[in-house]
C-alpha cells in the first residue's frame, strides 16, 4: 500500500512540529510547553508512564483537542489556527488508531474499515476491494463480516489499524497499540507497524508505555527483500536506521528528547528506573 | 531536561458563595454549550453532506419501537378518564359531554405530554446511553479522527426523526385514548358510539388540533437534544454514561411538561384571540 505524497511543506521542513504546547483540563495541567519536531519517514515513540499526557498529546496532533497556548503544525497547516469543519477536511489525511481501537460496534468490521470511503461516497464496487486489500493486510481478511463484539482485543485493535490505513494516509497516530495484549499478539501489531514505516514511509507518533515495543520498533526494521523483521545495523555514524528516535513526558514536560542510544546511555536517575 | 516548577497548594476550601457562584457559572456555561449543540443541529439539517440512512433508521427505532407503548398507554389513559370523569358528569346529567372532555383533553394536553414523557423514557434515554457509550470509548473521537462531524452524522438524524415521528406517535395517542375513552364510557355510562364520537370530533376546534401538533414538535426538538447534549457531554466510563442517561431523561422531562404549561398558555391566547 503506497503512501499518498505530502507536497505542502518545503524538502526538509518538519512534518510534524509542536512549538511551546499547553493544555489544562478541569483537573489541572496535563502538558506543559511541549516542543519537538517529526521529520517525514520518521517514527517518534512518545514514551511515559500512565497518565502522563501520551493520548492528550496524540489527540493534539489530530487536532481533537486545542491547546490552551502553543501552535501545532502538521504538514505545513497550523491545527490551532483552523475551524472545526477545515480539521474535519484535514483529518481525513491522517489515520489515527486509538487505545482500545475505538471501532463502531454498530457497524460491522467492512463497514468499520470503509466508512471513510462511504463518507467520501466511494461506490461499493471499488471500496469492497480496498477494504479487503486493508484487511489482508492486517491479516484479518477473515473477519469481513464480522462484528466487534464478537472479535478479541488484538483483533479489534488490527481492525482498528486496517481502518486508519484504507486512504492510504502519509501520517499515523497510535495511541498505545499493544496495551493490554499478549507477548505474541503485540509483536504481530509491532510488526505491522514497522511494515508501515519501513516500506510505506509512513511517519508517526506512537504513545506507549511498553518499552519491549518501544525499543523493538527502534532496533529493527522490516526488510522488504525477505518480508521478515530483522535487527537494525549501526552505520558508520553510530545511528541507528530505523528512523525512529524517543520522546519521555514526565510531569506534563518533555524530560528527554533523542536517539535510542542517547536514552539508553544516560545517567539520569529517573530514566534509568523508567527503563529498568 | 527540563526542572519542575513547585506547586504551591490552595489555601482553604472555597466558600459557600464562591460555591455558589461556581455552581452558577456552570449552569449557565451548560446552557451556553447546549444552545450551541442546538444551533449548530439546526443549521446542519439544511447543509451538506445529509445522513438519509440514519435518518431513516432513527425513525425505525424511535416511531416503530414506540408504537405498542404509546398504544398500550393511550388506551388506559382514556379509559382512566373517563372512569374519574365519569361520577361527575353523572351527577349533572351530562353524561354526553364525555366525549367532548376526553378529546379536548387528550388532544391539547394528554396526548402531546404522554407521547413526550414516553418517547423521553424510551428514546431519550437510549439516545443518551448510546451516544455517551460511544464518547466514553473514543467511538466519538475516532469519528471525528476519520473525518466525520459526529453532529450531522448523530445529533441532525436523531433530531430530525424525533420531529417527523412524535407528531405522529402523538395523533396514534389521541386516537387510541379516545378508543379507550369510549370503551369505558359504553360500559360505565352506556353511551352509543354516535354520542361518544359525535362529540368528540365536534368538540375540537381548529386551535386545538394546532396545539395537538405543535406540542410534539416543541417536545421531540427538546427530548433529542437534550439525550444528545447529555449523551455527547458524557464523562467518566460506565458511572458517566448511567448518570448522563438518568440526566437527560430527568431534564428532558422536566423541559416537556414546563415548555407544555407555557406552549398552551401561549396557543391558547393566540386561538382565543
Amino acid at each position: 500500500m503506497a503512501t499518498k505524497p505530502t507536497n505542502e511543506i518545503a524538502p526538509g521542513e518538519p512534518l510534524i512540529r509542536f512549538e511551546d504546547v499547553s493544555i489544562a483540563f478541569d483537573e489541572g495541567e496535563v502538558l506543559r510547553g511541549i516542543s519537538f519536531e517529526v521529520a517525514a519517514g520518521e517514527t517518534k515513540v512518545i514514551l511515559g508512564e500512565s497518565g502522563s499526557g501520551k493520548t492528550v498529546l496524540l489527540k493534539l496532533a489530530a487536532g481533537l483537542l486545542r491547546p490552551q497556548s502553543g501552535r501545532v503544525v502538521v504538514m505545513g497547516h497550523d491545527l490551532t489556527e483552523m475551524g472545526e469543519v477545515e480539521l474535519l477536511d484535514f483529518r481525513r489525511r491522517i489515520g489515527f488508531v486509538f487505545q482500545e481501537g475505538a471501532l463502531f460496534d454498530s457497524l460491522n468490521v467492512a463497514d468499520n474499515v470503509s466508512f471513510r470511503l462511504d463518507e467520501e461516497s466511494v461506490p461499493p464496487e471499488e471500496a469492497e476491494p480496498r477494504v479487503r486489500e486493508a484487511l489482508r493486510f492486517v491479516e484479518m481478511e477473515d473477519a469481513y463480516d464480522k462484528f466487534p463484539d464478537e472479535l478479541s482485543g488484538g483483533m479489534r485493535r488490527r481492525v482498528s489499524i486496517a481502518r486508519a490505513l484504507i486512504d492510504q494516509p502519509p501520517i499515523v497516530y497510535y495511541d498505545s497499540p499493544t496495551g493490554g495484549l499478549d507477548p505474541v499478539t503485540s509483536q504481530t501489531i509491532i510488526t505491522l507497524i514497522l511494515r508501515l514505516r519501513d516500506l510505506n514511509g509512513v511517519t508517526s507518533l506512537l504513545a506507549t508505555h511498553r518499552l519491549q515495543d518501544a525499543f523493538g520498533l527502534a532496533n529493527f526494521v522490516f526488510d522488504s527483500q525477505s518480508s521478515r523483521v530483522v535487527p537494525v545495523w549501526e552505520d558508520s555514524d553510530g545511528r541507528h536506521l530505523s528512523a525512529t528516535n524517543f520522546l519521555v513526558l514526565r510531569d506534563a514536560q518533555v524530560y528527554f528528547q533523542g536517539e535510542t542510544q542517547e536514552l539508553l546511555k544516560s545517567g539520569d536517575p529517573y530514566l534509568r528506573e523508567f527503563l529498568s | 531536561m527540563a526542572t519542575l516548577t513547585s506547586n504551591t497548594p490552595e489555601s482553604t476550601s472555597p466558600s459557600p458563595a464562591a460555591g455558589l457562584s461556581n455552581a452558577l457559572k456552570r449552569k449557565i456555561l451548560s446552557l451556553q454549550s447546549y444552545a450551541y449543540l442546538v444551533g449548530d443541529a439546526a443549521g446542519k439539517i439544511f447543509t451538506a453532506p445529509h445522513y438519509p440512512q440514519d435518518v431513516l433508521e432513527q425513525m425505525d427505532a424511535i416511531g416503530f419501537g414506540s408504537i405498542p407503548i404509546i398504544v398500550l398507554t393511550g388506551f388506559f389513559i382514556g379509559g382512566v378518564m373517563v372512569l374519574n370523569t365519569a361520577a361527575q358528569f353523572q351527577r349533572f346529567g351530562e353524561t354526553a359531554l364525555t366525549g367532548d372532555t376526553v378529546a379536548i383533553a387528550l388532544v391539547r394536553e394528554l396526548g402531546p405530554t404522554i407521547a413526550g414523557l414516553l418517547v423521553t423514557g424510551r428514546n431519550g434515554s437510549g439516545i443518551a446511553s448510546e451516544l455517551g457509550s460511544m464518547v466514553v470509548t473514543e467511538q466519538v473521537d475516532a469519528m471525528r479522527a476519520l473525518g466525520t462531524d459526529p453532529v450531522r452524522k448523530l445529533v441532525v438524524p436523531r433530531l430530525i426523526a424525533t420531529v417527523l415521528v412524535l407528531p405522529l406517535l402523538t395523533a396514534i395517542a389521541d386516537f387510541v385514548g379516545l378508543v379507550g375513552g369510549f370503551i369505558v364510557a359504553h360500559f360505565t355510562l352506556g353511551l352509543s358510539s354516535v354520542e361518544f364520537w359525535n362529540r368528540a370530533i365536534q368538540a375540537l376546534a381548529f386551535g386545538d388540533l394546532v396545539m395537538g401538533l405543535a406540542k410534539p414538535v416543541v417536545f421531540a426538538i427538546i427530548i433529542a437534544t437534550v439525550a444528545c447534549y447529555y449523551g455527547l457531554r458524557t464523562r467518566g466510563g460506565t458511572q458517566g454514561v448511567g448518570r448522563a442517561t438518568t440526566t437527560a431523561v430527568v431534564v428532558a422531562s422536566v423541559a416537556i411538561l414546563v415548555s407544555d404549561f407555557f406552549l398552551g398558555k401561549l396557543l391558547l391566547y393566540w386561538f382565543a384571540s
